[in-house]
C-alpha cells in the first residue's frame, strides 16, 4: 500500500527528486491491451514499452544524494506478483539490491500513466521501460564516473550494491554521482542491458515482497484502510444490474442506530453509518422492499445463443481463400461458453474522501488514470482535483466491481465533505452488479486432406465487447442512476493484434484456406467486461478443440498433428516439453473412464506460449472428473521470477478447470439468480488436481511476455480434449459439468 | 459491554451483542487479518479460531463467543515473528491476491493444533469449507504438508 504523501514533499526533496513532466493525450499507443482508454501520446516511438509515452528518466528513477533509489510504476499490483517482477527487473538494470528501492505504484499524482493493469502487458509495456530506464540511469552514472576519474567508461563496472567501481578498487556511490547530474533528460534508446549470464536479481525466485503483510495481518488492502473519522457506507439496491428498488423504505433505514445520512440521488441510495454492522442492518431494511426491472428480460431459454439471434457487425479477423484443395474429411461444430463472475473472494471497496475541494481515491480499480479523469466528470471536478491511489484487494481477474465501488464512494463522499467514506459492497451485490465475462458462441468447419492435413478453415465467432471499461462518467452503472446522469458508454470492439472477442481466433498453426470472421455484438443481454483472458478463452478451446476432433477423425495422434501444421520453433518447443514431461508417448490410452488431452496456445499470437496435457478420469454413473495430474510448459521470454510465473500458471489451471467444469452466471427473466457460493459455485479443494507440474523454459535476455493469462485457454481446451479421450464424449459447451458429462456418454452409449 | 478474550489479550468492546465477530474484530479492535467475504459461512475469509476450532467469524454473533478464546492470523506470529505455519506459507509462495490466506492459515491450524500429523487426504478435507479464487491450493497444501512435517 502506498503512503499518502504531500506533493510538495516530494517536490522540495533535493537532489534527482525534481518535478516530472506528464506526457499529454493524443497519438495513442494500446497500453494495457488495447483495453481502457487511449493511452497517453507517443513521444518516442523508438523508446522500448512505455518509454514511448514518458521518455524523462525522472519519470521513472530518482536518486537522493544520499543514494536512496526511488522507482515509479504506473502499473498496479493485482496480487501477481507483478509489483516483485517490476522490482528484480529495475534492480537488475540498475544493479542494486532489490530491498534497497523504494518502488511507488498506479498513483495518478506521482506516478506515469502507463494505462490499464492489465491484457498480461506489464512485464511487455512497464517491465521493458523499467529495464531501459535502468540501464540508461546506470550508463549516465557511469560516464559520469568515468569522467572524475578520468577513465574510458567501458573500463568501470558497478558491483551490485550502488557503487560505479573502477579496475584499481575505487569505488563511488550513485548517490554521489546523480548529484552532479540531472535525470530530467530522455532515456538512452541502446543503452546496454546487463548480460543475462550475470544476472544478480533477474530470473531468481525473489520471495515476492507483498506475502509477508498477507500472511500476518498487516494492512494489505484497501479494505484494511481505517481514515480518522471515517464513515461505512453500503449502497442500496435491487437484486442485480437491470433492476431499481420499487419503493426502497428509507425513512426506516434512517432511524436504524448509528446511521448518519442517506444519500438519495435519481434511483441510486446509499446509507451512511458510523459503524460497519449498522451500514448492513440500515441497507437490509432499505432493500426488503419489491424491485423493477429497467433494462430488457435476460435471455433465459436461448443462453449464449441469444448472441447469434442479435443485431452484429461483421469484422474479417483472416481471409487466406486459395485454390480450393481436396478434402477427404470435414467436421462442423458449434461451442459456448456462459456469462461467467469474476467471482473474487473479497467484494470490492474503495476509500474516497473529498476536502478543501480536492477528491482523494484510494481503489482497487485495475486503470487509475482512466479512473481519474472519469470520476472527475461524474463528481463535477477538474481533473486536476482528483487524486487516485491504487490500494490492493482480493484478486479481480478483470473488470469486477472495482470501478463502480469506486465511483459510488467518490459520489457519497463529494455529498459529505471532510469524512472519509468506506464503501464495500456486499457478497450478493458483487455477483449481481459487477460486469460478467462474456458469453461467446463460435461455429468451426474445418476439413482434412487424404494426406491428414488441413485443407480448409472456417470460423465464426459471436461476442460483445470485454472492453466496457469505465473511460467516461457514462461507463460507470451508478451514471445511470442518478439524477443528472450520463448515457452509457458506447461498447467497442478491441482491434487486433490483441482483439476482445475475436483474440486468438486467429491461428498460429499453418492452416491453408482461413476465413475467420468477429459478429461483433454491441447489445448487451446481461453487462459484461473483461474477464482475464478475453476472447480468447472460447477461442482455443474452440480451436483446440477441433483440433482434436479432426485428428480423431484422421485417426492421428493429437500431438502429431499439432506439430504438422506448427512451423514456430518455440510453439513446437512448448508443446513437445510439456509432451515430454506428461510422458505423452506412454500415456494410458483412453479406456471409457482414464483419457489424456493436450493443448497448446500463445496467448493473442503476441504474448506466452503455454501447452498444457492432462490425464482425467470420469466417473460414467455420475459424470463425477477426478483430474489425476496437469503439466503445463511455458514460454514467456526471460522470467523475472520463474517460481512467480509458476505461481500464476498454477492458478490459471485451477482457474480455468473451474470455468470449464463448475461457472455459469444464472438468472430469471428479471434478474442474475446467482448470488453468493451456493449458487455459483467455484472449484474447492477436494477438486484440486492431484498434481500440477510447470516447466518454465529457459529464455535468457529475450523479450518478456506477459504470462498471466496465457494458461486459461489450453487448460479448458485440454480438459475438453481428456474428457473426449477417456469417454469418447465430446463436451462443446461450458461448464463441462457432471450431468452434462453423464449425459453424453449416454448418447454415446 | 462485552469482554472478549483475543490473542491472549483480555478485550472490551462496546458493539452491540447481534454484531458478526468479523466487525468487532476488524472495526472495534482494528484487526485486519479475518476478511469479509461473503457474511454468509460459504467461503472461510474471515476463518479465526474460538478455542482452537475453525470457525467462521462472520456468521458468529458476538453474544456466542462467550469466554472462549478468540485467535486471529495476528495471534500466529507477525511479518517479524512469523509462526512455523505461516513461515511455510511464505517458504511456500503459498498466495497470490491473498484475501483468502488468513482464513486459510487459521483453518490449517486447527487441524495442526489438534492432529500435529494429518495425512494428504485429511488436510484436504479438512481446508474444503475455504475458498481461493487465484488458483493457490496447491501451494496451500504443501505448505500446511510443510509445516505439519513428512508423514510418520
Amino acid at each position: 500500500m502506498s503512503a499518502p504523501i504531500d506533493r510538495r514533499q516530494v517536490l522540495a526533496g533535493g537532489g534527482l527528486l525534481v518535478a516530472f513532466s506528464f506526457a499529454g493525450r493524443g497519438f495513442a499507443q494500446l497500453a494495457g491491451g488495447g483495453e481502457g482508454g487511449a493511452a497517453p501520446k507517443v513521444l518516442r516511438p523508438d523508446l522500448p514499452g512505455s518509454l514511448k509515452s514518458h521518455p524523462e528518466l525522472d519519470s521513472w528513477i530518482r536518486i537522493a544524494p544520499d543514494g536512496a533509489i526511488t522507482v515509479f510504476s504506473g502499473k498496479a499490483e493485482l496480487g501477481q506478483g507483478i509489483r516483485t517482477a517490476l522490482l528484480q527487473v529495475v534492480a537488475e538494470e540498475l544493479d542494486v539490491p532489490p530491498f534497497t528501492i523504494s518502488f511507488i505504484t498506479a498513483d495518478t499524482a506521482r506516478t506515469p500513466d502507463e494505462g490499464l493493469t492489465a491484457g498480461s502487458h506489464s512485464m511487455q509495456d512497464g517491465g521493458t521501460a523499467l529495464a531501459n530506464a535502468g540501464a540508461s540511469v546506470r550508463l549516465l552514472l557511469t560516464r559520469e564516473a568515468a569522467r572524475r576519474w578520468k577513465l574510458p567508461a567501458e573500463t568501470l563496472t558497478t558491483d551490485g550494491d550502488g557503487n560505479v567501481a573502477a579496475p584499481d578498487g575505487r569505488r563511488l556511490g550513485f548517490g554521489v554521482l546523480a548529484a552532479s547530474l540531472s535525470l530530467h533528460g530522455e532515456a538512452i534508446a541502446d543503452a546496454p542491458l546487463r548480460d543475462p549470464a550475470v544476472y544478480r536479481t533477474l530470473g531468481r525466485n525473489l520471495p515476492r515482497v507483498d506475502i509477508p503483510a498477507k500472511l500476518t495481518g498487516g494492512a494489505a488492502y484497501v479494505q484494511d484502510l481505517r481514515l480518522p473519522g471515517m464513515l461505512h457506507a453500503r449502497v442500496v439496491r435491487g437484486p442485480s444490474y437491470g433492476t431499481r428498488l420499487a419503493n426502497p423504505d428509507l425513512a426506516a433505514a434512517g432511524r436504524m442506530p448509528g446511521v448518519v445520512r442517506l444519500i438519495h440521488d435519481g434511483s441510486f441510495v446509499a446509507i451512511v453509518a458510523r459503524s460497519e454492522w449498522q451500514a448492513i442492518q440500515a441497507m437490509r431494511v432499505a432493500q426488503a422492499g419489491d424491485y423493477a426491472r429497467t433494462r430488457p428480460v435476460l435471455p433465459v431459454s436461448e443462453g449464449p445463443l441469444r448472441l447469434q439471434a442479435l443485431p452484429s457487425r461483421e469484422i474479417v479477423v483472416l481471409n487466406t481463400r486459395g485454390p480450393k484443395r481436396r478434402s477427404a474429411k470435414t467436421v462442423k461444430a458449434r461451442y459456448t461458453r456462459p456469462w461467467y463472475s469474476h467471482a473474487s473472494i473479497g467484494p470490492s471497496c474503495a476509500v474516497a474522501r473529498f476536502e478543501k475541494g480536492e477528491m482523494t481515491i484510494w481503489s482497487h480499480s485495475q486503470g487509475v488514470f482512466d479512473m481519474q479523469r472519469a470520476t472527475a466528470e461524474l463528481v463535477g471536478l477538474p481533473v486536476e482535483n482528483v487524486r487516485v491511489i491504487h490500494t490492493p484487494s482480493a484478486g479481480c481477474y478483470g473488470q469486477n466491481g472495482a470501478d463502480d465501488v469506486t465511483a459510488e464512494a467518490a459520489l457519497i463522499a463529494k455529498a459529505m465533505p471532510g469524512h472519509p467514506i468506506r464503501l464495500q459492497w456486499m457478497r450478493e451485490q458483487e455477483f449481481g452488479w459487477e460486469p460478467c465475462g462474456c458469453a461467446m458462441v463460435t461455429e468451426v468447419e474445418a476439413a482434412i486432406g487424404p494426406d491428414n492435413r488441413i485443407t480448409r478453415w472456417t470460423y465464426d465467432v459471436w461476442s460483445n465487447s470485454h472492453n466496457n471499461r469505465p473511460v467516461r462518467a457514462g461507463g460507470y452503472a451508478v451514471a445511470q442512476e442518478i439524477a443528472s446522469g450520463f448515457p452509457p458508454q458506447e461498447a467497442k470492439p478491441i482491434p487486433m493484434p490483441e482483439g476482445d472477442g475475436d483474440r486468438n481466433a486467429n491461428p498460429l498453426y499453418d492452416f491453408p484456406d482461413m476465413d475467420v470472421r468477429y459478429h461483433f455484438v454491441p447489445e448487451m443481454p446481461l453487462r459484461v467486461s473483461a474477464l482475464r483472458s478475453l476472447g480468447a478463452h472460447l477461442n482455443i478451446f474452440s480451436l483446440e478443440s477441433m483440433l482434436d476432433e479432426l485428428a480423431l477423425a484422421g485417426g492421428i495422434d493429437p500431438l502429431a498433428f499439432r506439430l504438422a501444421h506448427m512451423r514456430d520453433e518455440r510453439a513446437r518447443q512448448v508443446m513437445e516439453t510439456a509432451a515430454q514431461d506428461f510422458g505423452w508417448a506412454k500415456r494410458p490410452k483412453g479406456d471409457g473412464r482414464r483419457g489424456c488431452g493436450m493443448a497448446f496456445a500463445r496467448y493473442k499470437n503476441i504474448g506466452a506460449y503455454c501447452a498444457i496435457a492432462m490425464e482425467v478420469e470420469v466417473e460414467r454413473e455420475t459424470g463425477a472428473i477426478i483430474i489425476h495430474r496437469v503439466h503445463a510448459a511455458v514460454d514467456a521470454g526471460q522470467p523475472a521470477s520463474p517460481d512467480g510465473i509458476r505461481n500464476q500458471i498454477e492458478g490459471g489451471i485451477i482457474q480455468s478447470l473451474s470455468w470449464a467444469i463448475h461457472e455459469e452466471v444464472t438468472f430469471d427473466e428479471t434478474k442474475r439468480t446467482s448470488f453468493d457460493w451456493g449458487s455459483y459455485p467455484i472449484l474447492r479443494f477436494d477438486q484440486v488436481p492431484g498434481a500440477i507440474d510447470v516447466t518454465i523454459l529457459h529464455r535468457p535476455g529475450l523479450p518478456f511476455l506477459g504470462a498471466g493469462e496465457t494458461a486459461q485457454g489450453p487448460t479448458s481446451a485440454a480438459l475438453g480434449n481428456a474428457i473426449a479421450d477417456a469417454t469418447g464424449a465430446r463436451l462443446r459447451d461450458m461448464p463441462m459439468t457432471p450431468a452434462k458429462i453423464k449425459a453424453a456418454i449416454g448418447l454415446v452409449g | 459491554m462485552t469482554i472478549l478474550s483475543v490473542n491472549g489479550k483480555s478485550r472490551q468492546v462496546t458493539a452491540s451483542p447481534d454484531t458478526p465477530l468479523l466487525y468487532v474484530l476488524r472495526d472495534d479492535l482494528g484487526l485486519n487479518g479475518a476478511k469479509y467475504g461473503c457474511g454468509l459461512g460459504q467461503c472461510g475469509a474471515c476463518t479465526v479460531q474460538l478455542d482452537r476450532m475453525a470457525v467462521f467469524s462472520c456468521v458468529t454473533p458476538l453474544a456466542a463467543v462467550g469466554t472462549r478464546a478468540v485467535r486471529t492470523v495476528e495471534g500466529l506470529g507477525s511479518a517479524e515473528a512469523m509462526s512455523p505455519l505461516q513461515r511455510a506459507f511464505a517458504e511456500e509462495q503459498a498466495a497470490q491476491c491473498g484475501y483468502c490466506i488468513a482464513g486459510m492459515l487459521m483453518r490449517a491450524q486447527a487441524l495442526l493444533d489438534a492432529n500435529p500429523s494429518p495425512s494428504d487426504a485429511q488436510i484436504r478435507q479438512h481446508m474444503q469449507p475455504n475458498l481461493c479464487r487465484c488458483g493457490t491450493h496447491i501451494r496451500i497444501l504443501r505448505a500446511i504438508r510443510r509445516a505439519a512435517g513428512p508423514l510418520a
